[in-house]
């Protein structure tokens, strides 16, 4: 009786640190978060409505319109994932469906490794390759443009597209493709009408990842996207240069007096992410659950 | 279960199994609130107390010198801080770059003993220095062209202030308008914490009028660094961009600045700048907080008088 009482409260004690580490990571996310906001909320009083989602960034002039911010960002973010979505979702079908068996095993952990290549090292990469590439080809008046950017990103999205997406096909149990097979269906048939839309939802979650890494990428796309605060509401706006939010809270950060508007501003342009980000991760998870419910998959 | 006991002393003095499962359940969940409490209270502990002791820090290390902000100072600075402390290898200087804004925001917060500067610090950052119990002291250091630089194979020579103005507010925007090819004009622009940016918008797009608004073009190029301007305008034959006189390569072509059309139309260079007739010129500052001493005021000294003679060597122009 007595041994036994000694082995459970020495579990209790193992539980509770475990259990401490799990919690203290979620109160370390609130912590930042209330930081985050105990720093950028005064903006939103500080700097009238109209000046804050207006179309003028200034801030050395007191123009805090972060509406080019927005829509720059989303601009480069929406294209990247436009250029690697066919990209990824026809890699991990590849990878997962018509490779060999040693070729899955070689392309798996390289695409892995991708993903771990320094983003300096690639907007280096797309300062001196890309850039001028995009401006002698396609004719832009300079090569650091939103489309520059959105190759850059597409090609650091890929990893996280690829992997989750052949994830999701894994998923898909064999019975479909022996059935699909069975009713006499070609390969492709197979895995375009079949295995496809049965790993749908984990496709979009991955897209949705992807996006997620895209959208808070900064060191890359503040050098190759040219962070011009303009309006990107042209039609040749993809070709021209523009300014994302994470690019402007980098080059500027450092510059600012703290607890000065602009600071504020900063980290408002922070919160704005910080919420878009959350939205982005929640719809992934959002169907990452419906998966979940509507079982058979896993 | 035992009767007549109160439920609550029942989960604190388990008697048999079940309310020894509530117990265990009580103790798991008051042993982690305990402990996520201790945690964070020992994270804001260690926060404050790292604050404080960075306040500290320059006061009490008596020999080393915190030196950051403008990038267009910044080699010049390395070379005095090398110079100095080879002269003098009880003191230790660390520069760093960053950007005008970025020292003068690091001397209002109190994080270094001196600030570089290519623009004068405006009232409002005196004023919250003076806030934060520092009061700025302003020494000029050397002074500096800022070269209008453009594509080896631009055929356009020389430009008036006018002209620039009105190319970087968008006025202007094909090279044909101001005698060169037909192409589009690309602007580049260090970033908005620089002091090149905001005296190239007061002194040159709003050529000195202190009413003026007018500002950069939306569609400029804000480049992180210096070294940004020069690789676009070396590759790219559409591009114009600004720079201090100390980073133009041979790579680039600088343009010949008029004050107005009929000329004369002059090319930044030290005997240029110290006879006034390039228009784009300004002086270089160092702010201290408060009036310097001791190893501080020394370094100063010596910049002001030997180190002079480091400033032609960079690219800069030394004081008269």
């Amino acid at each position: 009786m007595h041994e036994s009482s000694r082995v459970r409260w020495s579990e209790f004690a193992i539980e509770a640190i475990i259990r401490v580490l799990g919690f203290s990571t979620i109160g370390f996310v609130l912590l930042i978060f209330l930081f985050l906001l105990r720093e950028g909320m005064p903006v939103f009083f500080e700097v009238s409505p109209d000046n804050l989602f207006g179309t003028r960034w200034y801030p050395t002039f007191g123009l805090f319109g972060t509406l080019p911010l927005i829509l720059g960002s989303a601009l480069v973010t929406v294209t990247a994932i436009v250029i690697a979505l066919p990209l990824g979702v026809a890699t991990a079908v590849f990878v997962r469906e018509v490779a060999p068996g040693w070729a899955r095993e070689v392309l798996k952990p390289t695409i892995e490794v991708l993903a771990g290549i320094p983003s300096v090292v690639l907007g280096f990469f797309g300062m001196t390759i890309i850039a001028p590439l995009v401006r002698e080809v396609l004719g832009a008046p300079t090569g650091l443009t939103a489309f520059t950017g959105a190759i850059i990103l597409a090609y650091m999205a890929l990893p996280t597209i690829i992997s989750v997406a052949e994830d999701a096909l894994d998923a898909v149990p064999k019975s479909y493709r022996d059935a699909s097979l069975a009713m006499g269906a070609t390969r492709w048939q197979t895995i375009w009408r079949v295995v496809v839309p049965a790993a749908k939802s984990g496709i979009v979650t991955a897209i949705m990842l992807g996006m997620g890494r895209a959208i808070g990428e900064t060191m890359a796309v503040m050098m190759v996207t040219g962070n011009a605060a303009r309006m990107p509401l042209t039609l040749d706006s993809l070709f021209r240069p523009a300014r994302t939010m994470t690019a402007t809270i980098a080059a500027e950060m450092g510059e600012v007096a703290q607890g000065s508007v602009h600071y504020h501003a900063l980290f408002g342009i922070g919160i704005i992410l910080f919420v878009l980000t959350f939205l982005i991760n929640v719809a992934a998870a959002s169907t990452m659950f419906k998966q979940r419910e509507r079982g058979g998959l896993r | 279960m035992a009767r007549g006991i109160h439920p609550f002393l029942i989960r604190l003095f388990p008697t048999t199994p079940t309310d020894f499962a509530i117990h265990v359940q009580w103790t798991r969940w008051i042993l982690t609130g305990l402990l996520c409490l201790g945690i964070t209270l020992a994270a804001i502990g260690c926060g404050a107390q790292a604050t404080e002791s960075e306040h500290e820090a320059p006061s009490q290390a008596a020999k080393t010198i915190e030196n950051k902000g403008s990038d267009t100072l910044v080699n010049l600075a390395l070379a005095w801080a090398e110079t100095y402390m080879q002269l003098h290898p009880e003191v230790r200087i660390s520069v760093t770059g960053g950007g005008s804004g970025t020292g003068i925001a690091a001397m209002i917060n109190g994080t270094v003993d001196i600030a570089n500067a290519s623009r004068k610090m405006k009232p409002e950052e005196i004023a919250a220095a003076q806030a934060n119990g520092i009061n700025p002291i302003e020494f000029t250091v050397a002074r500096d062209a800022i070269a209008v630089v453009v594509h080896p194979s631009n055929p356009v020579d020389g430009l008036t202030l006018q002209q620039i103005s009105d190319i970087y507010t968008g006025k202007i925007t094909n090279w044909r308008e101001v005698g060169g090819e037909d192409r589009p004009i690309v602007l580049l622009s260090r970033e908005s914490n620089s002091g090149t940016y905001v005296y190239f918008l007061e002194h040159v797009i709003r050529m000195g009028d202190k009413k003026s608004d007018l500002l950069f073009s939306p569609d400029t190029l804000l480049m992180p660094s210096s070294e940004g301007i020069s690789a676009e305008v070396r590759q790219n034959p559409n591009a114009i961009g600004y720079d201090g006189l100390g980073y133009v390569t041979p790579d680039q072509k600088m343009l010949a600045i008029a004050r107005d059309p009929k000329g004369p139309y002059v090319l930044p260079s030290v005997e240029t700048v110290n006879d006034g007739s390039y228009p784009i010129s300004r002086s270089l500052y160092m702010y201290t907080a408060g009036e310097p001493t001791g190893h501080v005021k020394d370094y100063l000294d010596w910049i002001l008088s030997d180190g002079q003679k480091l400033v032609p060597e960079l690219g800069f122009v030394p004081l008269k």
